[in-house]
């Protein structure tokens, strides 16, 4: 047991890497879910036992096949990974839960293996980002993760056939992304010969002047921003959110974009050295100002957008606003108040989503005249909107409030209060596209053709699970805040504890 | 042991929960209603003092369970006025009732016991959310809004509480909920957010209007936790602070005016349950121990009896359909019960020696003479006598005796003679045997309230009080005329001010009509430019092809390189 112990680290990436060919040579639907279940549950397991292990704010460094650094892959594991990789394999299971009798409807039967298969190979690429420790890895499992997210989106064609093109310009848009990336690994592996990121650290210390090096950061910047979802390169994301079946657009939402921001932060404060004169440069004059644009104009567009999942797809650019906002002070409590976000955030758009996905599920159409009137007619699934939507204003007692404090205690401390101000009046406008939601739910009456649909408790469970979880994260902030601050501290100060 | 630790407040939460989720049978809630204040009872009488419960909030430690002698007889007195309530509702089918006056007395209780800022202030938003539906129970149009009224100030009093609070944590660091000088913002924002509960004068309206909109049980509800959870918050935090004596006098005063001419008898009870809190503030004002053991007694003694009055009041709204004094009378013939219970719950606020309200309310005028404040007593005893006149005499004898108003209502219901009789037996119980409510109080209590010179000058006062109001009744003031004069001040409130509220309004309504226009056509205008800017067909939210999204990352990538490069 000891020896299977020290081999978690690989055995998270493993794990799923290895049940995806299995799912294919089963071929039926419910043993592929079961495998893929059991697959994101063990994943979940091992996360957690890492989690747990390292919440001392320690780091485990682990050679793959015995190579030591910086000539073999080193996968590290420390408070920031670790806690993105319970987020990432959480949400998976929670949506796998649900994912079965929403994935009936939306998907043809025979498809069902090929994308429980993708939903697999999408999970083993998001943990391999999160956990790796070289930077050429990074590339291949990101690789991995949007190769795989692009057949999941293409899914959604059943329903609605735009769904092949949103896949497709998704597909252009990361190619594009992950190129910009992989050039800007290799401008960095050009300039200090090696790919382990802790290597890099080292060496790049006395080449802040290179080009090369500068370069580097500012293809892997627009790269990664590509992949996040950062304004203006957003442009992807709502088409590919609304049109993906629901059930992936619930584990995207609140897992593929937060991986991307955790590649960008690891970058900037592991690989490279957060206080380099051109860094900051690049927060203070592009990713601030953007971030902050974000804030506002993807909300006002969310204000106006008549589909709820659409809406919803704004609102997650508007949150990643936020997200960098956080990132973009370049303090350790941003930092924090950007970690806790990530993992409040997912929560809170995978409960939107979710629940959503549910109240539509069988007209399959999610405009704000499709839930109107559900209020009554299917009370605990609008209660869960109700609650994520609570918590993606950041009503205080949920998950959300306590991202949006930490993050206006993060721009007050780093003086910047006017900052906080845009904070609280971006909030105002979530206010009012939420509201228009639950205007709809409850407010209106319900369409009379609609009959009164029966939901099975296999989905009311995971649902309420997230929108609990929404609420308890509200007022045990223990976890979060504890460990998000133990990472901000060790990315800050580039602390790596072997123990 | 553990369980007795648990908040209680808890308890109350979780049979809201149960009721919500599965009591579907009548008489089961009805049950629950009455067991959950029973338990919460016995626990808080098996308090003992400590800080119990603590919770981490956000680096900051929550003390859901702070006992001491001053909360506990706040808490107990609390958990009775709930059962007592709940049993004169045992008749209400309405689930939303139910459950709103569970959620609210476990807040009120679970108030009390808080011992810091912010957990009192996550109850003191519970008290106001879960009242409100109380009020909006009633279910006309006229109570909609006043509810929406009354949320509104309520809130408003939490958000000043909020406001007061993180001013305080700002500059000390600490969210104690404890004593604290009328010095800083803090505290004042603080003081202010009690006042408003606590009905201080020109910040009383809310209690006014809403109390007698409510239904019949929620006003017997209502009466017996806000205004009371205030004096506990004021009596905590803000003992001896000098400003509260005069509050406290003028709060004595001017109800006692308005009840007069009042003729809503639940209103007259509004009123006169202001006039009480006055008593209690200027105990606190003074802020000894023996005005401080006065306020928290006369705490104690005028839930009782003011639910009394409610519950008698309310038993006659029940069976006529009328709380109005100039449509009631003579219905002692058929109710004797609840008119016994009135007069007992009418000698009670009086405070007639042998009941409740004497062996409290002596406790502070005691206290007023021996601290030096003889004017502020001379106001107490001129404010005892009003207190005499309108509720000790108007409410009993406009409902039950005065002129026949000829309707013959029956006997109120079973479950609220019960309710009745035990409050009316406690009145009599604590008026007699006062040692037995002294014990409990915070401090000791070395006081006897039956001495010769006590009775004496109590009666006294009674007495030429009564004699007063015989006079005039026999001098000529016959009910009809009083009825008449009621309703005379009546229209001066319902018709006059309002015509002229209503000229004024029509000036202001057409430079009002005038704005608004020119607003709204702003409104709309804006609202166009944002559709324009971000609507679903504007720039910011068109479907764009792939070119011109690789333009853009052109750009901003031409961006990066030349902040990373020069």
């Amino acid at each position: 047991m000891e020896q299977v112990y020290l081999h978690f680290p690989i055995l998270q990436v493993l794990i799923p890497l290895l049940l995806a060919p299995i799912c294919v040579l089963v071929g039926r639907s419910t043993f592929s879910w079961l495998i893929t279940f059991f697959g994101s549950v063990s994943s979940l397991v091992i996360a957690i036992s890492l989690l747990h292990s390292v919440s001392d704010g320690s780091s485990i460094s682990y050679h793959i096949g015995g190579w030591p650094p910086p000539i073999g892959i080193e996968y590290v594991v420390d408070s920031a990974n670790a806690f993105l990789l319970v987020l990432v394999s959480g949400i998976s299971t929670v949506v796998l839960l649900y994912a079965r009798d929403q994935i009936k409807l939306e998907i043809d039967e025979e498809n069902h293996t090929l994308f429980y298969t993708c939903y697999l190979l999408c999970l083993t690429g998001l943990l391999g980002v999160l956990i790796t420790g070289d930077v050429f890895n990074v590339f291949v499992f990101l690789e991995i993760s949007s190769l795989s997210t692009y057949v999941l989106v293409a899914q959604g064609a059943k329903r609605d056939k735009r769904a092949l093109k949103a896949a497709f310009n998704y597909l252009i848009m990361g190619t594009v992304g992950a190129t910009f990336f992989v050039i800007g690994v290799g401008f960095i592996y050009m300039a200090t010969g090696t790919l382990n990121m802790f290597d890099i650290y080292e060496r790049i210390n006395d080449l802040e002047s290179s080009r090369t090096v500068r370069a580097s950061y500012a293809f892997i910047v627009i790269g990664m921003g590509l992949k996040l979802a950062m304004f203006p390169m957003h442009l992807w994301m709502p088409g590919a959110y609304t049109y993906a079946p629901t059930v992936v657009t619930t584990f995207l939402s609140a897992t593929a974009t937060k991986v991307s921001l955790y590649v960008l932060i690891r970058f900037t404060f592991s690989v490279f050295h957060f206080d380099f004169n051109f860094i900051e440069q690049v927060f203070k004059f592009l990713v601030m100002p953007l971030a902050i644009i974000a804030m506002f104009a993807m909300s006002f567009v969310a204000i106006f957008q008549k589909d709820i999942k659409r809406m919803l797809a704004y609102s997650s650019i508007a949150q990643i606003g936020y997200m960098l906002l956080g990132v973009s002070l370049l303090s350790s409590e941003g930092l924090t108040a950007t970690f806790v976000n990530l993992f409040n955030h997912g929560i809170t758009k995978a409960t939107l989503f979710m629940s959503l996905g549910v109240l539509t599920l069988y007209s399959g159409k999610s405009f704000l005249s499709d839930v109107q009137g559900l209020g009554k007619k299917m009370p605990w699934i609008s209660a869960s909107f109700l609650i994520g939507g609570l918590s993606l204003v950041g009503i205080p007692g949920t998950a959300g409030f306590i991202s949006k404090w930490l993050l206006v205690q993060a721009t007050i401390e780093a003086g910047v209060p006017i900052l906080a101000l845009l904070i609280i009046l971006s909030s105002l406008l979530a206010i009012v596209y939420i509201w228009k939601v639950i205007e709809h739910l409850y407010f209106m009456e319900p369409h009379s053709e609609l009959a009164s649909q029966k939901v099975s408790f296999r989905i009311l469970i995971p649902l309420w699970i997230l929108s609990i979880s929404c609420l308890y994260w509200g007022f045990d902030t223990s976890l979060t805040v504890g460990t998000s601050d133990i990472a901000a501290n060790n990315l800050f100060n580039n602390v790596i504890k072997l123990n | 042991m553990d369980f007795i630790q648990v908040p209680s407040s808890y308890i109350f939460y979780l049979a809201a929960a149960i009721t919500f989720v599965f009591l579907r049978d009548r008489t089961l809630r009805s049950v629950l209603l009455i067991c959950v204040p029973i338990i919460a009872l016995i626990q808080v009488w098996n308090l003992e003092i400590g800080n119990h419960h603590q919770v981490d909030f956000f680096n900051l430690q929550l003390e859901l369970m702070r006992v001491d002698k001053l909360s506990k007889v706040f808490g107990l007195i609390f958990c009775l006025a709930a059962f007592l309530g709940n049993l004169y509702a045992w008749h209400v089918k309405d689930v939303v009732q139910q459950i709103a006056t569970l959620v609210y007395t476990g807040s009120a209780i679970g108030a009390v016991f808080a011992g810091d800022l912010v957990s009192l202030f996550f109850y003191w938003e519970g008290t106001a959310i879960a009242s409100v539906f109380l009020i909006w129970a009633r279910r006309t149009e006229a109570s909609y809004h006043t509810g929406m009224r009354y949320l509104l100030i309520q809130i408003s009093s939490g958000v000043i509480l909020l406001a007061g609070l993180a001013v305080q944590f700002h500059t000390t660091g600490s969210i104690a909920f404890e004593k604290m000088e009328l010095s800083s913002l803090s505290s004042f924002l603080i003081f202010i957010s009690f006042g408003i509960k606590c009905a201080f004068p020109l910040l009383h309206n809310w209690l006014q209007d809403s109390y007698p909109a409510a239904t019949v049980t929620g006003t017997v509800i209502l009466s017996s936790f806000t205004t009371k959870l205030a004096i506990y918050a004021l009596a905590r935090s803000f003992a001896g602070t000098e400003i509260l004596i005069y509050i406290g006098a003028i709060m004595t005063l001017f109800p006692i005016f308005f009840a007069e001419i009042e003729n809503d008898l639940r209103r007259v009870l509004a009123y006169s349950l202001n006039n009480q809190l006055g008593f209690m503030v200027v105990g606190i004002g003074v802020g000894t121990e023996l005005a401080l053991n006065g306020t928290a007694s006369h705490a104690f003694a005028h839930i009782l009896y003011k639910s009394l009055l409610f519950m008698s009041v309310g038993a006659v709204l029940f069976r006529t359909g009328t709380s109005k004094a100039s449509e009631l009378g003579g219905l002692y013939k058929t109710m004797p019960l609840s008119a016994l219970c009135c007069l007992i719950g009418a000698a009670s606020i009086s405070a007639f020696p042998l009941f409740s309200g004497f062996v409290t309310k002596s406790l502070i005028m005691d206290a007023t003479a021996t601290e030096h404040y003889p004017v502020i007593w001379c106001v107490l005893v001129f404010a005892s006598a009003g207190v005499l006149s309108h509720s000790g005499i108007k409410i009993p004898y406009f409902t039950f005796f005065a002129h026949d108003s000829g309707l013959r209502p029956k006997e109120a219901p079973i479950n609220m003679l019960i309710a009745m009789f035990i409050t009316s037996f406690l009145c009599v119980f604590l008026g007699v045997f006062p040692d037995t409510l002294y014990n409990i109080l915070p401090y000791e209590v070395n006081y006897k309230p039956y001495t010769i010179s006590h009775v004496i000058s109590q009666l006294q006062l009674l007495c030429f009080a009564l004699l007063a109001f015989t006079v005039i009744m026999k001098l000529g003031f016959h009910p009809p005329e009083i009825r008449a004069i009621n309703l005379d001040s009546d229209w001066v409130y319902r018709k006059y001010l309002p015509s002229i509220m209503l000229r004024i309004i029509n000036r202001l309504g057409s430079v009002n009509e005038s704005t608004r226009s020119g607003l709204e056509n702003k409104i709309s205008s804006g609202e166009q430019i944002l559709l324009n800017i971000f609507g679903p067909t504007a720039n910011f939210a068109r479907v764009f092809t792939n070119g011109v999204m690789i333009l853009w990352i052109a750009v901003i990538f031409t961006g990066a390189l030349a902040i990373v490069l020069f």
